[in-house]
């Protein structure tokens, strides 16, 4: 474990001497709740409507497939007029795009950056490289499963795939969330247990609390 | 003086308004930047759709009171800044709850919501949103400082506190409005108002590419729901005060709705012609370019 998040006696500013743990004081340890869709339907579909046409995508790039989301930005391809727009905070943004190939370092990374979303979330694996490893398939360092360690609404398949095959896409995983089937978030805190063990299971110097939101 | 009750549903009604036609505004003129950059830009109803999915989320976390308390203080400055200024001139259904000392409130209320805000990102704990919100406030306090000279000059000119007898002082014809009395106050003022409309080339406080997103690093859901109804009725806030101090006011909707239109589109012209400025450039800029106007205003009222 990191010197940092040991158990350490602190002095404040007024003299008085306490105890700081940090994997308790700086993170909320509480685990997932699945969290019940509104009581009557025309609302939740109003909002599964609204969720759908209103996409923040996480401005995280894990792989080479993060140029490949740069140009939907640009005036060629705008992906704005769809209702699709990039938030730099986790806490706003409610579509994580894993984009390509992911290290056992990034995935710690990706994991923080994936519980710290609000519920309701989804997950893009973007290129084959999320789907089975892709060219990276015998590699000591990369994850070859995106699906085991995160719940993946859709997979966009390629290496890479065009913008275009990202914006075909995004239009599934509108369909997905307005017919009230993409409830990643839900399922990843019902199957939190076997998510948990996989992703212990890739990294190793987990130094992190379980859930950290 | 005995309070008239049928304010309150009129004062509701022209907020109201306010908020839809900010909502439609602000999409309007980010669909003209988006324009000027040649692409197509959000549909015209995106903003409504996105506050609808903020406020229908299902989880949401807090950092504390005053985490719950920043995005209200920041509403409230928005709604108290329009409720308290007459939007309508010679107008009893929308004259609001404007009184004799108005203006001194509304210049209060413009800080109000940032200084909210302050507070609720501090509580948020988060470094992003401490530096984010530190350069907002040096940025906003140098851009308030030309448009209070220039409210000052206006008040010295007219001779009241009062928005309500500014704006009768310039009705007869558009040679009477401030803009042509007192051009200097006019364009001090202005160039304030650049600062405080969060486009470029001062928008270096919440831009995404920067110090991620500023002050409202951790908002999220409900709380960023109710920044958006802000953003939506904060920028016409505002532009009612200028339009009342500087142009003549409105006496009916078709002319409110067509000068605030033209005083957004001022923002929004300069922000797609210019890059964006640092946050100590864009102190410096005003200090230098904005400052000394309102000053030179005031000697010569």
């Amino acid at each position: 474990m990191k010197d940092e998040l040991k158990i350490r006696v602190v002095k404040g500013p007024d003299g008085v001497e306490f105890e700081v743990e940090p994997l308790k004081d700086y993170y909320c340890e509480a685990a997932p709740t699945v969290m019940p869709a509104a009581y009557i339907k025309v609302v939740e579909d109003l909002f599964n409507w609204a969720r759908s046409e209103s996409i923040w995508i996480l401005g995280f790039g894990t792989g080479c497939g993060a140029i490949e989301m740069r140009p939907l930005m640009t005036p060629r391809f705008d992906a704005y007029r769809f209702g699709v727009q990039w938030r730099p905070t986790p806490r706003q943004a409610n579509l994580f795009v894993i984009s390509g190939y992911l290290s056992t370092k990034t995935l710690k990374r990706a994991i923080r950056s994936y519980e710290q979303m609000q519920n309701p979330k989804y997950v893009i694996g973007l290129g084959s490289c999320t789907i089975n490893g892709g060219m990276y398939w015998d590699s000591y360092n990369t994850i070859k499963r995106l699906d085991d360690y995160l719940p993946v609404d859709l997979y966009i398949a390629g290496c890479m795939p065009r913008p275009e095959a990202l914006l075909a896409g995004f239009q599934d995983m509108k369909k997905l969330i307005r017919a009230g089937k993409a409830e990643g978030a839900n399922l990843y805190a019902e199957n939190f247990e076997w998510y948990k063990a996989n992703q212990k299971r890739v990294i190793h110097d987990w130094d992190m609390p379980d859930y950290n939101w | 003086m005995p309070f008239d009750w049928m304010k309150i549903p009129y004062s509701l009604l022209t907020l109201f308004i306010v908020v839809n036609y900010g909502f439609f505004l602000n999409a309007l003129i980010q669909k003209m930047g988006a324009r000027a950059g040649r692409r197509y830009g959000i549909p015209i109803w995106q903003n409504y759709v996105d506050m609808i999915k903020n406020y229908g989320l299902r989880s949401s976390i807090t950092h504390g009171a005053m985490f719950y308390l920043g995005p209200v203080f920041r509403l409230s400055g928005g709604v108290g800044l329009l409720l308290f200024v007459p939007t309508i001139y010679g107008s009893y259904m929308f004259s609001n709850l404007s009184f004799a000392g108005d203006l001194i409130l509304a210049l209060y209320f413009i800080f109000f919501g940032t200084l909210g805000m302050a507070l609720g990102a501090g509580e948020s704990g988060h470094p992003h949103a401490a530096i984010g919100v530190s350069r907002g406030l040096a940025q906003v306090s140098t851009a308030e400082l030309p448009f209070a000279l220039a409210v000052f000059a206006v008040a010295l000119q007219y001779q009241t506190l009062s928005v309500t007898e500014i704006v009768a002082a310039q009705q007869g014809g558009f040679l009477q409005w401030t803009l042509f009395t007192n051009p200097l106050a006019v364009a001090a003022a202005m160039l304030g108002f650049l600062g405080s409309m969060m486009r470029p080339p001062f928008d270096v406080v919440i831009a995404p590419q920067e110090i991620p997103i500023g002050p409202p690093t951790e908002y999220h859901s409900a709380y960023l729901a109710l920044m958006q109804t802000n953003r939506a009725i904060f920028p016409i806030a505002k532009i009612v005060i200028y339009m009342n101090l500087f142009f003549g006011g409105a006496s009916d909707w078709p002319t409110f709705f067509f000068k605030v239109f033209l005083i957004y589109l001022w923002s929004a012209f300069v922000g797609v012609v210019f890059p964006r400025f640092r946050v100590e450039q864009s102190i410096r800029w005003f200090l230098i370019w904005a400052v000394p106007l309102g000053i030179l205003s005031i000697i010569l009222v």
